[in-house]
This record gives C-alpha cells, structure tokens and sequence, in this order.
C-alpha cells in the first residue's frame, strides 16, 4: 500500500461519503442514539451540537469502532462499517482518523515516532518516506522543532497539535474531532483551533467535529447538526443555525453556551 | 559462645561455591518468573476461554500449593515420568514457575493500568493488534510494575535455601553442611545470613537503576 504521491489529498466529488441508518445505540437503559438517520457528503466540514449526553461524541466514536451500534447500519464510501466482519472493518477504518480529547498520544514514543508508526506498519511506508511525511506535518502544526521531544515535555496545546498531525499522516478522507480543546489551558485553545481552521482551509478532508467552541464551529463548518436525546433535531448551513434557528431547543441551547 | 574467626575462614571456600548457587538459582529463577509470569498474563487476555481457564486453574494451583511440595514433586515425581534433570535445573524450574504465578498478577496489574485511550489512539490508527501489544501496551505496562517485580526477586532471594531439601547445596546448604561437620554453628549461619543481606540490597540497587533506566 504505497502511496503515490505525497502531496495528493483523497478524492473529493461531493458525493455522500458517511451514511447511519436506523442507528440505535444503547448504554444499558439509556438510549443514546435513537433510530438516527443522517449522510455527510465528502469533504464536508460538519459540527455536531447539542446538550452533553445527545450522543454526540457516541456518533464519532461509533464511526472510529471504538464501540458498536445495537441496530443500524453505517456505511463509509459505499462499504459497510457495521455490520460487518473484522477484515472489511479495517480496511473500511484506514479511511478515518480521530483525534481525541485527551489527545492519547503514546507517552513511550517521540512525537515523530508518533506519528510515523502507523504510516509505517500499517499503509508500509518505508521509514524514510514516513519520517519526510511526519516532517512536512509537524511544520504544518507548527512543530517542526519538537520532533524528538517526548509528550511528557509538550503543553497540552503542543500535544494535541501532534495528535492532529498523527491522525493526517494515515492521509485519512474523514477526520473525526472529539472536543479536542476541552482538555486545554484556556490560552492553549487558539493555537490548535488555528491549526484546525488552516487545514479545513487548504484541504479537502471531511470533518465530524464535536466542539463547545461556537464560534470555530461557525467558522469551519458547511453544515451544523443540533442533537438532543439522541436524534437530529435541526440541521443547516451555520449561519441559519447559530442566528436563526427554527427550533426552541436549539435556540435554547444556543443562548446558554454563546 | 565464642566467635572463632578460623572457622569463618575455614567455611570461606564452601561459601563461595554455595554463593555462586544462590545466584545461579535467584538469576534463573527471575529470568524464568518474568518471562513465564508475561505469558501466563497474555494468555489470560485472550477471548478464548478455552485459554483462559486452564491457565487460570494451573496457576491459580500452583499459587496456592507450597513451594516445598512443588520442589519435592518435581524432584521426586518427574523422574518417574522418564525427565531427569540436575538438581539445580529443578529447583530454578519450581521457584520459576512457583513466583510466574505471582508476577502474572504484577503484569495484568500494569497492562489494566494502561488508559483505554491508549488502545482507541491505537484502533484510530488501524495499528494491528499484536503490534499495539507490542510497541503500545507492553512498554507502558512493564514500566510500571518493575518495583514490584525487584519486590519478588528478594522474595525468591529468601526462597532459595529451600533448595536445600533437594539436595542442591546453595548457601544455607553448604553452611549446615560445614556446622555438622566442625560443629560450629555461629560463624556459618551468621556469614550466610550477612551475604542474604548484602544480595538483597545489591538486587534492589539494580531494580532501582533498571527502573530508572525505563522511566525516561
């Protein structure tokens, strides 16, 4: 699995990439997801929001595997995500990439080491290609200098602008965003949403964000999805949602975190 | 009572050659728990019950059941089974295997203390699972239980005289061996019970530099 070019970013035609069907999700007697249909086109750039426990962030981690629907079907790209058997699975995931909360960086590696480990054993970069990639990436992120550092010596905002690189050097065509500031210092925030903001910018990747921070959210995204109790409760372009909403949830919700 | 420095140095000679058995068998046998103790520990996370239960039923057998019987047992027994093996070699295979029982516990300890979010960064990454075992989970593990393996190596330090009662002559063998015959007791019991304490707090030094070597 080499890849060609090193610069290419994945096809986009505006063709739907993400589908959940009928996707119901349940931790013990709480529903968190309810019967939920929704698409995202390809390289959209989509924000979830809503009330904490509307199953946003379940949405992200269902379409990384970190957990299973009940019932439903979620399709990537025209290929099954669930169900289906574990090889499909991870040829279907090498299209996501995810970056978390508490960034999960591994704490026994440098950050270049972090970064070119997948790229290496898992798309069979050699070491060199996947250390010039995880390079340009770091520069990307600002962090051209702290290759060799480990996590223990980076700010939680330096991390986490590492876990971003980490995700794109898998060359991902969905990036999946779980509130990844809400772990930060407050004067850490800006630094990595700049750098959130600038790839949004210059690449074609899709993006699911779930993020507290409306007004990054009214800048990046083409399309706002508002949750509550585990179901799409309205959705459009940002300026409709974050100045016209139609529905008094959403309104609500809007007034208590802006 | 008189304290007879003769008689220490007499027992010299036969101290070195017990020394050098008590190492073998405390090198050995580490060498063997840590590596056997890993495995069990693996084999205890895999899906299959059909792993899980026979190893959980021998270890947790061999953990309740007396060193001493063990050693007498693999002694004794085996033999009759057609495997013969030195007297040394049995008693590092029974304090082996007695205290892999033990640092099972220390490594499923470590790898439970790993966050879960180790494993979705790995997942994210489509990182196979061996090599998230691998390069992920292991180290991280591992680095946080030596303290409590280095406690085991002492643990087994003070085990081995019971090799002793299968005839292999490490220190207290060869110090009970020199008292019955010059009956002088003092001088051997207290120059062996001198090394045991010197070899404890060498083996922690090392811990202590091992770990400290992997908490970088």
């Amino acid at each position: 699995m080499k890849d060609p070019d090193a610069n290419a970013n994945p096809p986009v035609d505006g063709s739907e990439l993400i589908r959940f069907e009928k996707v119901t999700k349940r931790f013990g007697s709480n529903t968190v997801l309810d019967n939920l249909d929704f698409a995202v086109d390809s390289g959209k750039h989509v924000t979830l929001i809503g009330p904490s426990g509307s199953g946003k962030t379940t949405i992200l981690r269902l379409l990384m595997t970190l957990t299973k629907p009940d019932e439903g079907t979620i399709t990537v790209d025209g290929e099954k995500l669930f169900p289906a058997p574990e090889k499909q699975v991870r040829e279907v995931r090498k299209n996501i990439g995810m970056v978390f909360q508490q960034f999960n960086l591994f704490p026994n590696m440098s950050a270049l080491r972090n970064i070119t480990e997948a790229p290496v054993t898992v798309l069979g970069l050699s070491k060199d290609e996947a250390e010039e990639r995880a390079r340009g990436l770091l520069d990307l992120v600002g962090l051209a200098d702290k290759a060799d550092a480990r996590p223990t010596q980076l700010s939680g905002g330096q991390q986490q602008r590492v876990a971003i690189a980490r995700a794109l050097a898998m060359r991902p065509q969905v990036l999946l965003l779980d509130e990844v500031t809400s772990a930060l210092d407050p004067e850490l925030v800006a630094g990595v949403l700049d750098v959130l903001r600038d790839i949004a910018r210059t690449t074609d990747i899709t993006m699911l964000c779930v993020t507290h921070e409306m007004n990054f959210a009214r800048d990046i995204s083409d399309q706002v999805l508002m949750f509550d109790s585990g179901r799409v409760i309205e959705s459009g372009p940002p300026e409709k949602i974050f100045s016209d909403p139609e529905q008094d949830r959403t309104r609500e919700f809007l007034s208590a975190v802006l | 009572m008189k304290w007879d420095w003769n008689a220490v140095g007499d027992f010299m000679p036969k101290f070195w050659d017990g020394l050098l058995v008590t190492l073998q068998a405390l090198a050995l046998g580490s060498l063997i728990s840590f590596a056997l103790g890993l495995v069990w520990a693996l084999l205890m996370r895999t899906p299959s019950r059909w792993v899980r239960w026979p190893v959980g039923v021998v270890t947790e057998f061999v953990r309740n059941t007396p060193l001493l019987v063990q050693l007498f047992f693999l002694f004794y027994v085996l033999p009759e089974w057609g495997l013969t093996l030195s007297a040394l070699a049995t008693g590092v295979i029974g304090i082996g295997l007695h205290y892999s029982t033990y640092t099972m516990q220390v490594y499923r300890a470590g790898i439970e203390a790993v966050p879960v979010g180790q494993w979705e960064a790995a997942t994210a990454l489509n990182l196979p699972v061996t090599r998230t075992w691998q390069v992920v989970i292991l180290p991280q593990a591992i680095r946080r239980v030596v303290p409590a393996l280095g406690n085991y190596v002492i643990a087994m330090l003070k085990d081995t005289p019971m090799l002793m009662v299968i005839t292999v002559l490490e220190m207290l063998g060869q110090a009970r061996l020199f008292a019955q015959e010059h009956f002088q007791f003092t001088e051997p019991l207290t120059v062996i019970g001198v090394a045991f304490i010197v070899i404890s707090y060498l083996a922690s030094l090392l811990m202590r530099s091992l770990e400290r070597r992997l908490v970088r």
